[in-house]
């Protein structure tokens, strides 16, 4: 064309793609390298991963605690908790005198299993009156107690052929010597949603309230406002509380909506008291907003916020016991769960909601959930200053 | 009102801040009088910004004293906030709230009484109406900048820091606000502004040129021009021939500046014996005409910028 100059080789419109696409390639490695959260996150999150599906999270978890409530004093009677022992499932954690404390035990969540021995087990044992032993479940979570129960039932058969030698001989072998009652508590029909439901309060708080709040103050750094809101009389305090009150509505108004579903659309009961679900619930809330917004003061931007609250959700999901047995796993990974917020509030919404739990129930997991409130509390206001040094 | 007040609203001394080993400001002193416009100028990175957010308390000094408004800067800094009105270099409301909605927050956090009443005579009196339902960030450059003038001084502060208000902003609009800034000195209120724009340099009262976290000069535009003693020429001629000087001019004798104004190319140099001889050796070796020219605010800045810079002296 006339008067046009010539297009130089390398501006060519479709000359050139592999040049340009290298260039763009290039660039992103070098933006990603000097991200070294993202870099950290890239290389930590699959071994993390890793470690906890590989050894942590068990689906048929072994050494569940139990306590039990023996009335007989037999050799018999210790010959079976020495084998239900051995079957590995069972780690006998209390030996309760009365009922009343072995509901408590259940109750606050610290044995899943009470076993009830009649008095005279050995003797009716020995005269074959097949009696009647009564095992106890916290069926909340169908899953955790599953394989125990059915251990126990495979104990039957094999159990005694020392005891009943001679003139019980006959007695050994089928039909088993004993009857297995199981009562399975709170969840008779082992519905899962009657499990997952008062969880999923505990893991959608923690995701908005450590996700909105750990932009808060991310935000308004990166857009600049928060230079104009420190030269105004505010302090960090004022802006903290401010930043974190609206959020505490919002929380409840997300306990509401999933308690009043679950009880419509699953039939998930409110068995305890309201007022102290909500006391404890406020609690949560607050711990979880305070660790969001010590986030906030550490992120430099709101993708590195987003991304510490991933890095501290996704533990809180797999190892807390909302998705997978808490007693399933090895120690060090309940220790870690232990520092989870998720992991105490579980048992408190599950006790309250589903077990009737009071706060006698309750009360370690409530100071828990004290504890880490105030240790993130004063961290976020150490962290968070007035100026902009 | 504390000690120093009656005379200078901002008095401060030797003020030093580093980030990390990097010393951003090393030894700033600055007087300024009550319903005074000081411009604040100098290159980018030479400590504006960090010295007016020492001002306002947003920034500990590492070192030097000092009162803004009679409080002092360190022990005083919420009085001091109470009092200033603060523009910040790059827009800091809400852009997600409205007009209205924004000087209302600024309202209530100053704990003014009234606080929707004042925002919406606000927007009256800063000539925002019609606009205080439109979200902020959907506002142009001018529109912007005025109301975070509007913000600042929503309540009723004595002194203004204002950095760089207007970057960005057009010239009818620029105009606009230097002629507020004016209307409100007028009124008694003190400002400090920082700026890159020789034009609104030159509409300040007194200037003070910062370089390299030091002032290097200060006073009126008209000293700070004369005490420098450079001398100007300008040269004119066809602009391939003028091209080609600029190229070179700079190794000639006697020449500091070389920058096309318009038509002409501007010559500048501080020894003016010298810068003559070169002149006319110019003149007639090339075809171009040389004419005497007077030394602008800008020269002066790039003068002080070369010969004072890096740890010369500092006044």
């Amino acid at each position: 064309m006339a008067g046009r100059p010539d297009i130089p080789k390398h501006a060519r419109p479709y000359r050139g793609f592999t040049r340009r696409l290298w260039a763009m390639i290039m660039k992103e490695f070098i933006q990603l390298r000097r991200d070294r959260l993202t870099l950290a996150m890239i290389v930590i999150i699959p071994f993390m991963e890793l470690m906890l599906f590989g050894y942590a999270i068990n689906m048929n978890p072994k050494h569940l605690p139990i306590a039990i409530l023996s009335a007989d004093n037999s050799d018999i009677t210790r010959d079976f908790v020495a084998s239900l022992k051995q079957t590995g499932y069972f780690d006998i954690r209390q030996e309760a005198r009365t009922e009343k404390q072995a509901d408590a035990l259940i109750r606050s969540g610290r044995v899943l299993f009470v076993l009830q021995i009649p008095p005279g087990f050995g003797r009716d044992i020995r005269r074959g009156a097949r009696p009647q032993i009564l095992l106890v479940t916290d069926a909340t979570d169908p899953v955790a107690t599953g394989g125990a129960i059915a251990a126990v039932n495979g104990l039957a058969g094999r159990l005694f052929l020392r005891q009943l030698r001679g003139p019980h001989a006959d007695l050994a072998g089928r039909p088993p010597p004993f009857e297995l009652v199981v009562q399975k508590r709170y969840n008779p029909a082992a519905i899962t949603a009657i499990n997952i439901v008062p969880g999923l309060i505990g893991v959608i708080l923690t995701m908005t309230m450590l996700i909105f709040t750990s932009l808060a103050v991310t935000r308004e750094l990166e857009r600049g406002t928060m230079e104009s809101l420190l030269a105004t009389p505010l302090r960090p305090s004022e802006i903290m509380l401010g930043k974190i009150a609206p959020y505490v509505l919002v929380g409840f108004v997300q306990m509401a909506i999933i308690m009043a579903a679950g009880r419509f659309l699953f039939g998930v009961p409110l068995t305890g008291s309201a007022g102290l679900l909500l006391t404890l619930t406020m609690i949560f809330i607050a711990a979880n907003l305070s660790l969001g917004y010590t986030i906030s003061t550490i992120a430099r931007n709101q993708l590195q916020a987003v991304q510490m609250s991933f890095f501290f959700f996704l533990p809180s999901i797999l190892m807390s016991g909302f998705m997978f047995p808490f007693q399933g796993m090895p120690a060090w990974a309940r220790f870690i769960g232990e520092m989870l917020p998720l992991t105490h509030y579980l048992r408190i919404v599950r006790g309250i909601m589903l077990k009737g739990a009071e706060w006698p129930d309750l009360v370690q997991e409530g100071f828990a959930l004290v504890a880490f409130m105030i240790t993130v509390m004063v961290i976020a206001v150490l962290r968070f200053r007035q100026t902009l040094d | 009102m504390a000690q120093g007040a009656e005379e200078y609203v901002i008095d401060v001394e030797g003020l030093e801040k580093s980030f990390g080993s990097h010393k951003v400001v090393r030894g700033v002193t600055l007087r300024v009088k009550r319903g005074e416009i000081y411009g604040f100028l100098g290159p980018n990175g030479s400590g504006k910004t960090t010295t007016i957010r020492m001002l306002c308390g947003l920034l500990t000094p590492d070192g030097g004293t000092g009162h803004c408004l009679g409080y002092d800067i360190v022990r005083e800094s919420r009085l001091i906030k109470l009092n200033v009105g603060y523009m910040t270099q790059h827009f800091s409301l809400y852009a997600d709230l409205t007009v209205e909605e924004n000087l209302e927050f600024v309202a209530r956090v100053y704990g003014m009484p009234a606080p929707r009443e004042l925002a919406r005579r606000t927007v009256r009196r800063m000539g925002l109406a019609g606009r205080e339902d439109q979200l902020a960030g959907e506002l142009s450059g001018g529109w912007k900048q005025r109301l975070a003038l509007s913000a600042c001084i929503l309540h009723e502060p004595k002194l203004l820091l204002l950095d760089e208000p207007t970057a960005g902003v057009d010239p009818k609009a620029r105009r606009e606000f230097w002629d507020s800034i004016h209307e409100l000195a007028a009124e008694g209120i003190t400002v400090l502004v920082s700026t890159h724009y020789m034009d609104e340099a030159e509409r300040c009262h007194e200037l003070a040129y910062i370089f390299n976290g030091r002032i290097l000069a200060r006073g009126p535009a008209k000293d700070i021009i004369t005490t420098q003693h450079l001398k100007a020429w300008a040269v004119r001629g066809a602009p391939p021939v003028l091209a080609d000087i600029a190229g070179r001019a700079r190794e000639m004798p006697g020449v500091e500046i070389v920058t096309f104004l318009g038509d002409h190319l501007h010559i500048c140099g501080p020894e003016g014996g010298a810068l003559e001889t070169t002149m006319r050796d110019l003149c007639s070796t090339e075809s171009v005409r040389c004419e005497p020219a007077a030394a602008t605010l800008e020269d002066s800045f790039i003068h002080l910028m070369n010969s004072g810079g890096g740890d010369g002296r500092a006044s």
